[in-house]
Formats: C-alpha cells, sequence, structure tokens
C-alpha cells in the first residue's frame, strides 16, 4: 500500500470508527461527553504521520483520531468508551482522557488549553535526557486566548523545546465562532509569532499538505530543538459534541453543508484516482476492511466486562 | 549538627540532586537569586542552569511543564514562591497532576514535589498570608506535608523527593531561621508519620507546621499549672496519621486542635470527624479547635495578631476542657 492509501486508510478508520461510536451513544453505550472529530481527520493523520514511534503526542478532549492515529488498537479505543474493563485507560478516562502510554500517546485533556503546559514539559524533558524526541501538541481555536496556552508558548520559546503546537482552527469554541473569541481571528499563527515562534498555516483539510509540513518542521526542530506553531484550517462536521445537532443554533446547515464539500476523504480519494495512485477496487478493499474492524471493535466492547468494585481505589497513588 | 530549617531543605534537595539525576529545581528566583528565601542557596554553581531553572513569573506554565516533565519520567521539585502563587498553579495541580494516574488507569505517575513557604510571617497582608493546605488535603492523588522543624524538613523533603507521587510540601516563611538538631548521616523520615513532640497525659495537642511550635510553648506553660499536654505534630496532613492521634485520645480524653488556617472547612474539622468516627468513646469533652479567624489577612499589626492564632488562645482553650 503506498502512502496516499495509507494515509486514506488511517482516515477511513477514524472516520467509521466515530460514526459507530454516535451510534452506540444513541443506544447508551457510550454515555458521558463524546466530542467527535469528523472533518478534522486529516489534521490528526497528516501530522502523525510524519512522526516516529517514540515522538509525543498530547491533545484535547476531542481526542479519538489523534489516538487511533497514534497506532492504539481500536478495540481498546471503543472499550474505553463503553467503561469497560479492557478499554485503554481500564474504564477510568473515557472519551475525553483516552491515554496509550505504550504508544507516547500522552493523553487527551478537557481542560481548555491545560495541556499546553505539559506538552512544554514533555519536550522538556527531551531536551533534558538530551534525545531528539518530538512533541505534537493539538488543540483548537478555542484555546489560544487561554492564559495557559501563551504561558507554554513563552516558555517553549524562551526555553528552545521540541515542540509543535498544532492549532486546529475548526472556527468554533463550541458555540463560539473564532471571531466572537479573539480580535485578531484571522492569523492565529500571529499569536505564536509574538512570542518568537515561527509559524505557518496550512489547510487543514488536505492531508498530504499536512503531512508535508509537518515533516519538514519536525526535521528541522530535531535537528535544531525549538517550538513550532501550525495552524491548520478545519472544520468540525458534526455538533460540538453529542448534545449539540451537526449545525446548531450558531452555525447554519448551508455553512456545513459547504464545509462537507472539502471532505478530507473526498479530496484524497479524488487527488488518488486523478493521479493514478489507486483504484476504486483499493477503495472498496479499505472500505470493507475498515468496517469489519470497527464491527470486531464494538463486539469487542460489549463482550468486555465493567471493571470490578475493587478498581474503584485502585490507581489513585503509585503505592 | 544544629542546622537551620533553611538549610536542612537545602541539604535535602542538594542531597536528592546528587544521588539521581533526572531531580531538577524549578521556579521563579531558585537559581542566580539563590531562591527568594535563600533555601536554593549554591544550586545554580553546583549544579547549572540546566538543572537549577528560573522561571518567570507563570505559574501555571512552569508547574504544567514540571508536571509534564514528570509523566515522562523525570523528577521535578517545583518551588512556589509562596503557596499564594500557587493558587495561579491549581489547575495544572489538581486537574492534571493529581488526576493522570488514575485516568490513564495507573499508566502514568507524577513524581515531583512542589514546595514552598505557606501560612502568614508578619504584615505581608490578604495575598500573602494564607494557610491553604486544607485546599490541596481535599484532592485524592495528592499527598500533603507541612514540617515543623528542621530535623522533619530534611527528612521528609528526601522522602517527597523519591516518592512516586505528587507531594505538596508546605513550609513557613517564619520557620526557615529556625534551628534543630539534624543528623550528620544521610535519612529519611516516612510520609503519613506523625510525631509525638510532647508526652502528656491530662489533654492532647494536635498541630503542625508553626503551630506545632506554638502547642509546645504552650504546653510548657501549662505544665507550670501542673497541666501535662501531649503535643502531636501530624508532620503529613495527607495522608493523616489517625492511630497516633487516636491513641493519644485514648489515653488523654481531651483534645484541642490548633491550625492557622481559616477554621470553616480547615483541616482541624477532618481530625475531629476522625476522632468522633474513631474515639467518640474516649472522649471526655468536645474536640476544641483553635483556628484561624474567619477574615482576609489584614495588615495592621495589631488586627493581623488578632486573626492568628496565639499561646493565650491555645492556653485558654485547654484549660476550658479542663
Amino acid at each position: 500500500m503506498n502512502d496516499f492509501l495509507t494515509l486514506y486508510r488511517d482516515m477511513l478508520l477514524i472516520r467509521r470508527f466515530e460514526e459507530k461510536s454516535a451510534e452506540m451513544y444513541a443506544l447508551a453505550k457510550i454515555a458521558g461527553f463524546l466530542h467527535l472529530y469528523i472533518g478534522q481527520e486529516a489534521v490528526a493523520v497528516g501530522c502523525i504521520h510524519a512522526l516516529r514511534p517514540d515522538d509525543y503526542v498530547i491533545a484535547s478532549y476531542r481526542d479519538h483520531g489523534h489516538c487511533l492515529a497514534k497506532g492504539s488498537d481500536p478495540k481498546k479505543v471503543m472499550a474505553e468508551l463503553f467503561g469497560k474493563a479492557t478499554g485503554l485507560c481500564k474504564g477510568k478516562g473515557g472519551s475525553m482522557h483516552l491515554i496509550d502510554v505504550e504508544r507516547h500517546f500522552m493523553g487527551g485533556y478537557a481542560i481548555v488549553g491545560g495541556h499546553l503546559p505539559l506538552a512544554a514539559g514533555l519536550a522538556f524533558a527531551s531536551r533534558y535526557r538530551k534525545e531528539d524526541r518530538v512533541v505534537l501538541c493539538f488543540f483548537g481555536d478555542g484555546a489560544v486566548p487561554s492564559g495557559q496556552t501563551h504561558e507554554a508558548f513563552n516558555l517553549a520559546a524562551l526555553w528552545k523545546l521540541p515542540v509543535i503546537f498544532v492549532c486546529e482552527n475548526n472556527r468554533y469554541g463550541m458555540g463560539t465562532p473564532v471571531e466572537r473569541g479573539m480580535l485578531l481571528y484571522k492569523d492565529i499563527a500571529e499569536r505564536a509569532r509574538g512570542h518568537g515562534i515561527q509559524a505557518e498555516q496550512v489547510n487543514g483539510m488536505d492531508v498530504v499538505a499536512v503531512k508535508e509540513l509537518t515533516a519538514r518542521v519536525v526535521n528541522m526542530i530535531r535537528e535544531d530543538p525549538q517550538p513550532f506553531f501550525i495552524e491548520a484550517s478545519t472544520y468540525r462536521f458534526m455538533g460540538h459534541s453529542m448534545s449539540d445537532p451537526a449545525h446548531g443554533h450558531y452555525r447554519t446547515r448551508e455553512e456545513v453543508g459547504e464545509a462537507r464539500k472539502q471532505d478530507p476523504l473526498i479530496l484524497l480519494k479524488t487527488r488518488i484516482l486523478h493521479e493514478g495512485l489507486g483504484t476504486e477496487a483499493d477503495f472498496k478493499q479499505m472500505e470493507k476492511d475498515v468496517i469489519e474492524t470497527v464491527t470486531g471493535c464494538v463486539r469487542f466492547a460489549d463482550e468486555s466486562p465493567f471493571p470490578e468494585a475493587g478498581a474503584l481505589h485502585e490507581d489513585i497513588y503509585v503505592e | 549538627m544544629v542546622i537551620s530549617y533553611r538549610e536542612a531543605l537545602n541539604l535535602a534537595m542538594r542531597e536528592e540532586m546528587e544521588r539521581d539525576l533526572r531531580v531538577f529545581l524549578i521556579g521563579e528566583e531558585v537559581g542566580y537569586y539563590q531562591g527568594a528565601f535563600k533555601v536554593s542557596k549554591g544550586f545554580v554553581e553546583k549544579f547549572g542552569a540546566e538543572r537549577v531553572l528560573d522561571t518567570p513569573i507563570a505559574e501555571a506554565g512552569f508547574t504544567g511543564l514540571a508536571i509534564g516533565a514528570a509523566m515522562a519520567g523525570l523528577r521535578p521539585i517545583v518551588e512556589l514562591m509562596t503557596f499564594n502563587f500557587g493558587i495561579l498553579a491549581l489547575d495544572q495541580i489538581v486537574n492534571n497532576a493529581a488526576k493522570v494516574r488514575y485516568m490513564s488507569g495507573g499508566q502514568l505517575s507524577v513524581p515531583m514535589v512542589i514546595r514552598g513557604p505557606g501560612s502568614a510571617a508578619h504584615q505581608l497582608a490578604a495575598q500573602h498570608s494564607q494557610s491553604l493546605e486544607a485546599w490541596f488535603c481535599h484532592v485524592p492523588g495528592l499527598k500533603v506535608i507541612a514540617p515543623a522543624t528542621p530535623y522533619d524538613a530534611k527528612g521528609l523533603l528526601k522522602s517527597a523527593i523519591r516518592d512516586e507521587n505528587p507531594v505538596i510540601f508546605i513550609e513557613a516563611q517564619l520557620l526557615y531561621g529556625t534551628k534543630g538538631e539534624v543528623p550528620d548521616h544521610d535519612y529519611t523520615l516516612p510520609i503519613g508519620k506523625a510525631d509525638v513532640k510532647r508526652t502528656g497525659g491530662d489533654v492532647t495537642i494536635v498541630a503542625y507546621s508553626k503551630m506545632a511550635l506554638l502547642a509546645l510553648e504552650a504546653a510548657e506553660a501549662l505544665s507550670k499549672d501542673g497541666i501535662e499536654a501531649e503535643v502531636i505534630d501530624l508532620r503529613s496532613l495527607k495522608p493523616l496519621d489517625t492511630d497516633t492521634v487516636l491513641e493519644s485520645v485514648h489515653k488523654t480524653g481531651r483534645v484541642v486542635i490548633v491550625e492557622e488556617g481559616w477554621k470553616f472547612c480547615g483541616l482541624g474539622a477532618q481530625i475531629a470527624e476522625t476522632i468522633y468516627e474513631k474515639g467518640f468513646d474516649s472522649l471526655d469533652g468536645p474536640v476544641v479547635r483553635v483556628a484561624g479567624e474567619e477574615v482576609p489577612m489584614p495588615y495592621t499589626r495589631p488586627l493581623e495578631d488578632l486573626a492568628i492564632p496565639d499561646k493565650a488562645r491555645v492556653i485558654s482553650a485547654v484549660k476550658g476542657l479542663l
């Protein structure tokens, strides 16, 4: 499978996995908050494809895509959403706190802006130990006005920490459009440049462009440690969470429909077919494989046991 | 050897940084300034600026950075210039340091110490005089220590640095210059173990940090009136050594709890609840609390003195019980 097809397959897995999650939510198999990543898949997949397995990734609460892209077992991810003992975090984290240390996926965090200092710390550890690992830190446009974000930017710039801050600008912080959250919303990257951090914008719907930019940045900061800021313009096709219909009260059906024309899966598929890098048969096969995987995930999660009562008081302290 | 509380802390960190390269110190003015209270004197010269990191004034940022570094396997010591500024880092401490182990189902741990002075000094007014230990004690996932003497400070700080969990280590500005005997040899003290600093059979006084020293002074004065108080210095606030407290209550039947923090929802309320639950039958009277007044700390000395527990109030609380 060539690189383009792999990118497509990884995005497709996230897409189908999340569609299935929404279905399971409707069946009350999944509860709590469920924030879908549908529409933004090219950002996680493009960026993470440019990493080494031992590089760190850390994300916000909309974290299913990043976790799957980092290579976590989708069965364990689904089991976590179901709150099962076989989940990635034994059912204690849930949708917003997927963590897979073995894959160097350091977690989803649900206090907006709060994980950016952690990302700086992971990068600090890499420098302290004289390793060449880099850190990818994903967050939304809604985190940019937060104070912790700017404290992290300043420290990363000051101490030349190898962290790439990836702002997924999906144009809404929950229901608040970016222009009602920041005066300088047109060039968010400028906010990072104000801290002395190099920054670039990329079309977050174009997975190849995202990957190429990230690969270039990763090579640069591995050699010459420093932070970098990527603003990936993207769009969330679904609501903020499951309690919010796809278009909600804050945006129109037409706007969502328009954005869907830039669906990262369609864009890549068109390109692959156009450039002869794959055939309709390849896509059919991938679709079949992914559906099989996702069906297997649900079966695994469904059949897995809930944690025993004794688990309640475990994992609070290292004894 | 007789050394100051400040020197005891300095020695504890120095020994642990020599012992383990993963340990580093980070905070405002910890390097070239040698620490706002000179606790890290000589550190930047000895360990270099890579391991003794002066930060900008951004508590959430540098505390969060240290938590991230701990998640990656380093062992940071964060110095907060005072715990009042730690309020800015509460999100990091409560939402990340304390919880990430649980949220990850035991995959991650955060071996770190967050230390600095809490409580009032003299006339530093409302924003620099707070005793916030109860806030931290409330949170599962944290350990909280507040030692009163150089011996306890050194032994407990070394244990805190070696602990695999996030430890809140609360010092006091008025304790930094106090002196005490500390062994020449390397030692640690167990976290979660109280110390009976004075034995007596008439009443138990439970206290910690500066208030433990105040309780000892009060006990000496009471002794002149023929009242023998047992003084328990908790040293660790979370986990709390309830066994030592209850053992003393069984002996004396009377308890006074002294704390500098605000009374409502203060640590003393928790200790009293433990005594009522597990030692009720031993009590000859109600548990009495001497605590800070429910006011923002006033600047002016006469009012400040009224807001903080003193020897006279402890003595009067004990006498009221007998």
